[in-house]
């Protein structure tokens, strides 16, 4: 490997592992998000232009020290220099703060910002995505991307929203929407809008946050759930794609290509959590839980899972969970598979599921199971247009073609 | 520390109906959240009731022509703003928190703009 393709590769190593840490160093340094973002890019070209003379032994600590002292010299020059530095509350020499990046999930993921706003955000400023990839992940117009990331900005510094992690008692409250936007951080990258199936470096910071909120609330159940969640899924990640780099669903896999060292971290997490409590997101680790313990797909424990679907219907009785407790009422043994189709029939007049490709998906199973073929096919091609990813649009096709139809219209536009 | 504008709306309905009691009670709660605000070690700045929106005229600006006077609010909505506080709080955490102990039905919380020199509006 030559030099300049070594140093490369050692600064998106340190953008991925350290990019959170410096900017979060920055904020509390400067508490202004512009200013920090700005001198932490700055701090990351200054390593390009410079490491080829040598690479520091800690990449992270020279990143954070250099954006700092950017930061410190551009407000130096600022003529508002004087009304902020009441504000700079610490000696710039002070750098090792390791709650740094928790306090600024926090801050994204504040509730007086809309939840589109926290989402964004954090994938701006936790996840170093730029402007064009967030639109992309959250499959949004670049412009929405960039308005919703500058109202929240211009929000958290106009309405003066603190960076700090909450108090003890303002926790658990708070916690929720933090689980949410990690979870939601996670799917991005597990099903990502693009060429790719995945983007691990989305899945990989989730897990990272993930497993911080469990370090911080040890005694709160659903960080621990969230952790299990993660891991499991991502235990599975390589059974996904077939050789020829085709989506496996989870009822085809070769579950001996999972990752064992994940799958016994992830359960133990979830067992942990659910002795302590019945949260969402440990309803969720249970399910994933009683998918790892499952010898095969056709042995799953369904009527187990349905009853871990049937609870989080009275905790959280959203589309989503709706929609997935369907699915799971079709796989349980000699399910009344009518009642089920009527059931995701109802769910097509949920707004929330208008543009989800799963509906329409679990529509055309059920649809193919009932011996009724040309419905099956509407179903899936509408399944088509519908998702974003073009692994899975590979995968339906393959489903539809193998029900003997034609791919019709919907197909011919991609 | 910064200043925070609470918007008070109810419904006014409420006024219509309102008994000698409930009037002595609703001041009661109103002397608790000051209170609970000086405990919390933030500051009330000011703060008043309105007179219902039936009695309020609006000025309205047009360009080339004099300012029209009008009967009633600028905006017609089921909940009218009722009074207001301005409140100094240590950031939005606080003034949402001391807000959540304000006895109305609705609060709008808005912070205050600094408009001291070098100061305006955020780009």
């Amino acid at each position: 490997m030559s030099e300049a393709v070594e140093v490369t590769r050692v600064v998106d190593r340190a953008h991925r592992e350290s990019w959170p840490t410096v900017l979060a160093s920055v904020v509390r340094l400067t508490r202004d998000l512009d200013l920090a973002e700005d001198c932490t890019q700055d701090a990351f070209v200054q390593a390009l232009r410079t490491w080829p003379d040598g690479i520091p032994d800690n990449p992270g600590g020279w990143l954070t020290t250099v954006a700092r002292r950017l930061a410190l010299d551009r407000l130096r020059r600022e003529t508002n220099l004087r009304r902020k530095l009441p504000l700079l509350v610490e000696e710039p020499g002070e750098v090792e703060q390791p709650t740094d990046p928790l306090r600024l999930v926090f801050t994204c993921c504040h509730p007086a910002l809309a939840r589109e706003s926290q989402v964004a955000l954090t994938l701006r400023l936790i996840c170093g995505l730029t402007t064009r990839e967030v639109a992309a992940v959250l499959l949004i117009g670049e412009a929405t991307a960039a308005a919703r990331i500058t109202r929240a900005k211009k929000k958290i510094a106009a309405a003066g929203i603190p960076y700090r992690i909450p108090a003890d008692h303002e926790l658990p409250a708070r916690l929720d929407v933090v689980l949410t936007v990690v979870h939601l951080v996670y799917t991005a990258g597990h099903v990502a809008a693009g060429p790719e199936l995945t983007r691990t470096d989305l899945t990989g910071r989730a897990i990272e946050l993930a497993r911080m909120l469990e370090r911080l609330m040890p005694d709160e159940p659903e960080p621990q759930a969230l952790l299990g969640l993660l891991l499991m899924t991502e235990a599975r990640g390589d059974a996904r794609l077939s050789a020829d780099g085709e989506l496996v669903l989870l009822a085809d896999q070769d579950r001996t290509r999972w990752n064992a060292r994940l799958l016994a971290e992830g359960v133990s997490r979830a067992t942990t959590a659910l002795q302590r409590g019945h949260g969402r997101f440990a309803l969720q680790a249970a399910v994933a839980g009683l998918h790892v313990i499952a010898p095969s797909w056709e042995k799953t424990d369904w009527r187990q899972v349905v009853r871990m679907y049937d609870a989080m219907m009275v905790s959280w009785p959203t589309p989503i969970v709706a929609l997935n407790r369907a699915a799971a009422r079709s796989l349980v043994p000699h399910a009344d598979l009518s009642a089920v189709l009527a059931e995701l029939d109802a769910l097509s007049n949920e707004p929330a599921l208008a543009s989800y490709a799963y509906l329409p998906a679990t529509r055309a199973d059920v649809l193919t199971r009932l011996g009724r073929p040309d419905e099956a096919a509407d179903a899936y091609r509408q399944a088509i247009e519908l998702t974003g990813n073009e692994t899975e649009r590979r995968f339906l096709t393959t489903r539809l073609r193998n029900l003997g139809q034609a791919l019709g219209p919907a197909d011919r536009s991609t | 520390m910064a200043q925070y504008m609470f918007l008070l709306y109810d419904s006014e309905e409420w006024y219509d109906n309102l008994t000698a009691d409930e009037w002595q009670q609703a001041m009661k709660l109103h002397g608790a959240f000051s209170e609970a605000v000086e405990k919390a070690g933030a500051r009330i700045l000011g703060g008043e009731a309105l007179e219902r929106s039936t009695t309020a005229s609006t000025v309205r600006q047009r360009e080339g022509a004099d300012p029209l006077v009008t009967d009633g609010p600028f905006i017609e909505t089921k909940e009218a703003l009722g009074g207001y506080y301005v409140v100094e709080a240590r950031d939005l955490d606080q003034a949402l928190e001391l807000a959540k102990l304000c006895p109305s039905g609705n609060v709008e919380v808005r912070p205050v703009m600094d408009t001291s020199e070098g100061a305006g509006p955020q780009a």
